[in-house]
């Protein structure tokens, strides 16, 4: 599965193959309606394609003639819930900086409470 | 009420991971003015308390934080320990600018900026943003979570993979 995690990441590290996931998330497109903004050969678009295939990001209809291209939204999914996890582990520290924060602030007012004393007894 | 553009509160950490870019970037509000902020990231006393999750002890084992000054930070949980380093371009007023990097990977520089926004009656906002080496470099950092090791988040990742694109 380690494997599946890297073709991800390489799939997505091309700003082309970016570019395909992101017009796929309007819908479902031919591989010639994916192909038409870049300056590149319609086999270097299918290349880019099945790196995409390969990584479980989009999926070819076998059933249309056309075989559009269709995108796996589900492993966006996973990528929203491995930010979110990242963001929670943020968050645990950030809980623990309040913590931290909190004392200061106790320490600060003892600090001057004890100022206060001190002033009012001389 | 010196609250200016400020009505929603940052209670919690809010991130945003832009896809095109190799940028994490998180806001969150503290109940403690822009100086205690400071002194919290800059004081290694008062730093190594919070860097971790609950599961991890971090031991500073080099910290000069000035602008120049450079630290290395030893993370250590249940699998094992990791250890983490970097340089500080520029410690300002209100803003910290740090490389880091996991030991593991040192070719995979990030560089952090973190400043501190005074939001008035007590309250600061940090803002912090990783700019990574890379798309790879940067999905790596969020996959494997900075604290509990790149293994560990891979094979909780794999774990998390493994349902939807397994059927």
């Amino acid at each position: 599965m380690t494997d599946q995690l890297s073709r991800v990441f390489a799939a997505l590290s091309d700003p082309t193959r970016r570019d395909m996931v992101a017009r796929l998330t309007d819908g479902d497109a031919s591989v010639g309606d994916l192909a038409a903004p870049y300056e590149v050969s319609l086999q270097a678009v299918s290349k880019h394609l099945k790196v995409l295939e390969d990584a479980g990001l989009v999926s070819r209809s076998r059933e249309a003639q056309r075989r559009p291209v269709h995108l796996e939204a589900e492993v966006f999914d996973l990528m929203t819930t491995w930010i979110e996890r990242y963001r929670q582990r943020a968050e645990e520290r950030f809980r623990k900086l309040d913590a931290v924060l909190a004392q200061m602030n106790d320490q600060l007012n003892a600090d001057q409470n004890e100022e206060l004393q001190e002033g009012t007894a001389s | 009420m010196t609250t200016t553009s400020t009505t929603t509160r940052y209670a919690e950490a809010a991130i945003e991971a832009v896809p095109d870019l190799p940028i994490v970037s998180m806001t969150r509000d503290f109940k403690a003015t822009p100086e205690q902020l400071m002194r919290a990231h800059t004081d290694p006393e008062l730093f190594v308390r919070w860097i971790g999750p609950h599961s991890v002890t971090a031991h500073i084992e080099e910290w000069d934080c000035r602008t120049l000054g450079s630290y290395r930070y030893v993370a250590e949980h249940d699998g094992g320990t990791e250890a983490f380093r970097g340089t500080f371009p520029e410690v300002g007023e209100n803003r910290i600018v740090q490389t880091f990097c996991w030991e593991g990977m040192p070719e995979a520089i990030a560089l952090e900026t973190m400043w501190f926004e005074d939001l008035g009656d007590g309250w600061t906002r940090l803002h912090a943003q990783s700019l990574c080496d890379s798309i790879e470099g940067r999905d790596g950092m969020l996959a494997s979570g900075m604290e509990v090791g790149v293994h560990e988040g891979y094979a909780k990742l794999d774990a998390l993979l493994a349902g939807p694109l397994d059927t």
